[in-house]
């Protein structure tokens, strides 16, 4: 019996590479998950974050690097790190011709837990996930946000101390969505370690409390959501002047007191310009009442972490191909 | 990584935050997983009773159908052609049963629940292993069906009780073992009709170029040396010497040979290509 030294890193991966003929899904991507944070990782579509999530599961073999779960080698010990690690999938995958509670009872049993231990979890689970009701209806009547959490249950019956989500909110409607949330963040109140894909912008900033972006199968950034955000400048005003005409006059103003390029916005009939300092804003507005120039509305706005996106890569997160879901097929 | 010199691969269990991890699955987990994965195709079965169409009625036609065509041609009358097809047909229906094994195990792998089957530590064995324990029962119901109707027809065998057991049970093992192939054709195949597809072109040979039906002695030479080598004829044949004749001959002994060989080559074959698959 070997004693493997308790490491901080839940999971510590160098390098990793998954290539799918000659496209290079993954193309060398270092993660560092601490024990007990939500670690997310965002990007758009494509971008990878599947096929390194399958890596470190052992249910794709890596290509090239190395990675290591609360300190076991995934690539030599793939049977431990199935017994460490909860897989949510990004399509549910739970079986349809079991109820709930029968869906659960065979995962458990699968994992070793005794009959009864196995129906009590269910039990328990179904309880916890506001699922009591339909325990004994079959998965094919349930709603896609009750897969989505049956799915999300299946993973912890064996209570295992890293959870990965992948994509866990895809697909599902805003209301089903913000369920979705609560679940996962009573999960972490319970001290689970997560691993958290999405392409939502929000998803991440709601979640997570460290974020990697990845895009094209490279990390193009890391830190918290607040640290991102700094990256990008710290606010934005958004101007809209009462009268459109006006426009070319204001830019000259904000111009002058910012000392920065105002983006105009002409369909809106206003500009969007950078703030060093949110209150800097006042500035802008003072020197604009003395202008005579009238303004309809002013916002100040935190950055996005959508413009937090754009600024990384240099292009928005909407508009990647589907190429790595085609090829990984 | 620092942590590779501390883990060997030969280890068998680690310690990992006050849990005892193992390296593989012991034979008894296996045993338990498969049975366990047993449980979720009985299930399923019960859920979809069409799942039973090609080993009841199937059993029912063919053998009333084949006796009242091929018995008087044959062997002059259906009585006395009844000894000749039953175990014929018995063999012929548990192998049609095998390719609905294979079928199935290709479309319940595209399903959603696989993805989470191959994320569990598990028995890489345990879900071909479950499907294919649970389909005995098939190969029972298409075994029991086929000697009945037989029986019905006026079918006397000469094998008594034991015979009739054995045979039956043989029928059932042979179905069993073949049925390996099937799931491993459905872990490599494309979709299910491509297992279906092939299936087909590997069962009329296997089943008509035998002596299910006829005697070989009345066909062309090369097509004797063919029947003479198809594991469909050896077990047919040792069907025969235990049904009619309580006869536990060497056929026998080569008939389960035989299937225990289909086995030994084509569950490791299963069990790999179903691992690499995504």
């Amino acid at each position: 019996m070997t004693r493997v030294p308790d490491t901080d890193l839940a999971v510590a991966a160098a390098g990793l590479v998954k290539t799918f003929g000659d496209f290079r899904a993954v193309d060398g991507i270092d993660l560092e998950v601490r024990r007990g944070e939500v670690f997310g990782v965002l990007g758009p579509n494509g971008a990878g974050k599947t096929t390194t999530l399958k890596m470190l599961a052992t249910l794709l073999p890596m290509d090239g690097g190395e990675a290591s779960i609360f300190g076991v080698d995934v690539r030599r010990n793939p049977h431990m790190i199935r017994q460490l690690v909860g897989v949510t999938g990004q399509y549910a995958s739970v079986d349809e011709n079991l109820t709930g509670h029968e869906n659960l009872w065979l995962f458990g049993r699968l994992q070793g837990l005794s009959s009864s231990r196995a129906k009590a979890m269910a039990a328990d689970l179904l309880e916890r996930f506001g699922l009591a009701e339909a325990r004994d209806k079959q998965i094919s009547a349930f709603s896609g946000g009750m897969r989505r959490r049956l799915d999300l249950a299946a993973s912890l019956i064996s209570q295992p101390p890293l959870i990965f989500l992948d994509e866990p909110t895809t697909g599902l409607d805003p209301r089903t969505r913000g369920q979705m949330w609560d679940t996962i963040r009573d999960l972490v109140r319970g001290g689970s370690t997560v691993l958290l894909t999405t392409q939502y912008l929000d998803e991440a900033d709601q979640l997570a409390g460290r974020i990697a972006v990845i895009d094209r199968g490279i990390k193009v950034g890391e830190g918290t959501p607040d640290e991102l955000k700094t990256s990008v400048g710290s606010s934005t005003l958004q101007l809209r002047m009462s009268d459109p005409a006006e426009t070319a006059d204001a830019a000259a103003v904000v111009r002058r007191v910012l000392d920065e390029e105002p983006v105009l916005t002409p369909e809106a009939g206003g500009m969007n310009a950078a703030l060093p300092d949110a209150n800097r804003a006042a500035d802008v507005l003072i020197a604009l009442r003395q202008s005579g120039l009238s303004i309809a509305s002013a916002t100040v706005q935190k950055p996005t972490l959508d413009e937090v996106f754009m600024a990384i890569t240099g292009h928005s997160a909407e508009d990647e191909t589907d190429a790595e879901m085609e090829v990984a097929r | 990584m620092t942590t590779q010199s501390t883990l060997l691969p030969d280890r068998e269990t680690a310690e990992v935050l006050d849990r005892t991890l193992v390296a593989r699955p012991s034979l008894r987990d296996t045993v338990d997983q498969s049975i366990a994965m047993a449980w979720r195709a009985m299930k399923k079965m019960r859920r979809n009773p069409e799942q039973f169409f090609d080993v009841t009625i199937q059993p029912l036609l063919f053998t009333a159908m084949f006796a009242f065509i091929f018995g008087g041609g044959l062997a002059g009358s259906v009585q006395d052609y009844l000894p000749w097809l039953i175990p014929g047909v018995l063999a012929q229906t548990a192998l049609t049963a095998c390719m609905a094994t294979g079928t199935q195990m290709r479309e319940d792998m595209d399903k959603g629940v696989f993805d989470r089957f191959k994320s569990l530590p598990i028995a890489r064995i345990a879900p071909l292993a479950g499907p294919m324990l649970a389909d005995v029962l098939r190969y029972g119901i298409a075994a029991t069906l086929t000697l009945l109707t037989g029986f019905l027809l006026g079918y006397r065998p000469d094998g008594g009780v034991i015979g009739v057991t054995a045979g039956w049970a043989l029928t059932i093992f042979a179905g069993w073992s073949l049925s390996w192939i099937f799931a491993w054709l459905g872990t490599v195949a494309r979709s299910a009709q491509a297992v279906q597809g092939i299936g087909m072109m590997i069962m009329f040979p296997l089943t008509f170029l035998s002596n299910v039906f006829t005697d070989p002695e009345t066909m062309p030479e090369w097509l004797q040396k063919f029947v003479a080598v198809n594991p469909v004829s050896q077990v047919v044949t040792a069907c025969r010497d235990l049904i009619n004749d309580g006869n536990f001959s060497a056929h026998v002994g080569w008939a389960v040979l035989g299937c225990s060989v289909v086995v030994a080559v084509f569950a490791p074959l299963a069990v790999r290509s179903y691992s690499r698959k995504i």
